[in-house]
């Protein structure tokens, strides 16, 4: 005979954050099993940091102010550009999950309808601290040396973090309504491309033409970018880390109710 | 809340998307611890109906009740009482069978505990033992099948739906899910089952609703859709042109259908004993030599074909 099933007695918000627990478990699997992802995850900053540095290291160090080594000054830059390719992934998963019809099975069960879109954002972040450690260590073999206190990269965390969930967030709208996972890879490219390289991720702005560096040094990326490097080399940190914090949460504003709202809608008809 | 006697209550059901209407006044009843099969070409509304019944889909007009909750204003009770097999094995590819299983008894509210137990069973009976520690990206189809109805049964919820939980299963794995449907049946569940395939609604449900373009064109249980089309016919094949002409003019207007090229006829029957017997006796009286005989009952094909006329292009394809 069957086992007495034995069902949880608890309040709606314990099951809320339950269900969202459950579903940042699935997605974090997803992250270990899918070794393709996973084999992105690891070369492809290793790749970006080592190419960017040997290839443009020699032009740009000497625009950079004196003391500060190239590989120093990029390290910020790509592990902001990292996080913000990175939730590419986000997108594609949401999106697989629309196309797959497992969607349709969690909608059935008595679950958090959002707890889908918290699995995967949540599980993004795990993904990104695993590459942006990976890059420090390949950073420290070539050549990179930051004299950062801890708390400094407390701070660098926290800013990342903040900056990570806004991204993935965003990456959420595009996933849903994305039609396809094609949609998504090229969606995602047309915006994140320019906004990382139109950014002081890995330049300076000095060489720019005014109206793209006045884009270049007002955008949430730069923002990010700038608030990360000064942490790391020391140097003074202006506005930029405030100016980071309240992109991020001012991104996430408005990106976490249009991207609810847009999977319930996608979900119901 | 008073439970009705019907665990599944459809009344005037409509639904359109944009102006192509794709219900147009469904009505469905299902008792308790019976299966209704919904039966229809692709096209026909089956799955529309599924999804609103599993409150996945809103819908335009009517009511829609499952034990008794409406799928709309009690959407979380609604979802708390039924499983669904959707057309798609909706099960997570990257994690294994058993992670599959522990996390929707999770999501359905079972303790850690009671998942984990509910899991190891339901791998036992549906045979997923061996591969139940492998992602289900590596199942074959009729697996994957398999472990999809067991996640909608990790709850032992009381009503099931099932949308076409065979199609594109090979002969075996058919036959393993209908097993395992009718076990179901035995324990009391409610079932509604949608399906292309005629022989599976005759062999499995209790009423069958014949729908097609969005409308319920017949139901009623196999037998009385049998009926409907007519008795059984004795088919009888001779070997050349002269018996042919000989036994059309022996059994004179009891012969009903007829192909000369392929010398056959076929009889009417009302009562196999006394109706074949007469036949059969009726050409050894006049020396009349049969290549091959044999008795066709109505199959639900004949009610569909009768009932809307036209072939059903799906089912012959899958065939």
């Amino acid at each position: 005979m069957a086992a007495e099933l034995v069902f949880e007695h608890k309040s709606k918000l314990w099951f809320t954050i339950n269900d969202s627990l459950l579903m940042i478990k699935r997605s974090s699997r997803h992250i270990i099993r899918n070794t393709d992802q996973l084999l992105g995850a690891f070369f492809q900053p290793i790749m970006f940091l080592v190419l960017f540095a040997s290839v443009f290291g020699g032009s740009i160090s000497k625009a950079l102010p004196p003391g500060i080594t190239y590989i120093n000054y990029l390290m910020a830059g790509i592990i902001v550009q990292t996080v913000a390719f990175g939730s590419t992934t986000t997108a594609l998963s949401i999106c697989g999950d629309l196309q797959k019809g497992i969607v349709d099975r969690f909608r059935s069960l008595p679950m958090g309808n959002l707890a889908v879109l918290n699995g995967h954002i949540v599980s993004d972040l795990f993904r990104n601290a695993i590459s942006t450690f990976v890059m420090l260590i390949a950073g420290l073999v070539i050549g990179f040396r930051s004299h950062a206190s801890l708390l400094n990269w407390l701070e660098i965390a926290g800013i990342l973090i903040l900056f990570t969930l806004a991204f993935s967030w965003l990456a959420a709208i595009v996933g849903i309504l994305a039609k396809s996972v094609e949609a998504v890879q090229w969606l995602t490219f047309v915006l994140i491309f320019p906004l990382t390289f139109a950014s002081t991720a890995f330049v300076p702005p000095v060489g720019m033409n005014s109206v793209l560096r006045a884009f270049a040094v007002n955008q949430p990326i730069t923002q990010v970018v700038e608030a990360v490097r000064a942490l790391i080399l020391g140097t003074p940190i202006g506005n930029h880390a405030w100016l980071a914090v309240v992109w991020s949460l001012g991104l996430m504003v408005v990106a976490i109710p249009v991207a609810s709202w847009l999977f319930r809608r996608r979900t119901t008809n | 809340m008073p439970q009705s006697d019907y665990v599944i209550e459809v009344d005037n059901l409509t639904k359109a998307y944009g102006k192509q209407e794709v219900l147009r006044g469904i009505d469905l009843k299902v008792t308790r611890g019976t299966m209704l099969a919904l039966l229809g070409p692709n096209g026909a509304g089956k799955t529309t109906t599924v999804r609103i019944l599993s409150t996945l889909l809103k819908y335009d007009g009517g009511t829609v009740k499952v034990e008794g909750y409406d799928v709309t204003d009690q959407a979380d009770k609604v979802r708390s009482v039924i499983g669904l097999t959707g057309q798609s094995a909706a099960v997570d590819e990257l994690l294994t069978g058993r992670e599959n299983l522990v996390m929707m008894g999770r999501l359905y509210r079972l303790t850690a505990d009671s998942a984990k137990a509910r899991a190891q069973e339901l791998l036992e009976e549906f045979d997923l033992l061996k591969a139940a520690d492998r992602p289900a990206k590596t199942y074959s189809g009729g697996m994957r099948r398999r472990l999809d109805l067991a996640v909608s049964l990790i709850a032992t919820p009381p009503v099931i739906f099932l949308d076409e939980p065979t199609t594109g299963l090979d002969p075996r794995s058919r036959l393993v899910m209908w097993d395992i449907i009718k076990k179901l049946m035995e324990k009391g569940t409610t079932i509604l089952l949608t399906t292309q395939y005629l022989e599976e609604a005759d062999h499995l449900a209790d009423q069958i609703v014949v729908i097609d373009g969005g409308k319920v064109i017949a139901q009623g249980t196999a037998k009385q859709l049998k009926a409907k089309v007519g008795n059984d016919r004795l088919e009888l094949v001779f070997k050349n042109t002269a018996d042919f002409n000989a036994a059309v003019e022996a059994l004179g207007k009891e012969v009903g259908d007829r192909n000369e090229k392929e010398f056959s006829l076929t009889v009417l029957i009302r009562d196999t004993n006394t109706d074949v017997k007469r036949t059969l006796e009726t050409l050894a009286k006049h020396q009349i030599a049969i290549a091959s005989m044999a008795i066709h009952k109505p199959t639900l094909d004949d009610v569909f074909l009768s009932l809307t006329g036209k072939q059903k292009q799906a089912t012959e394809e899958d065939k």
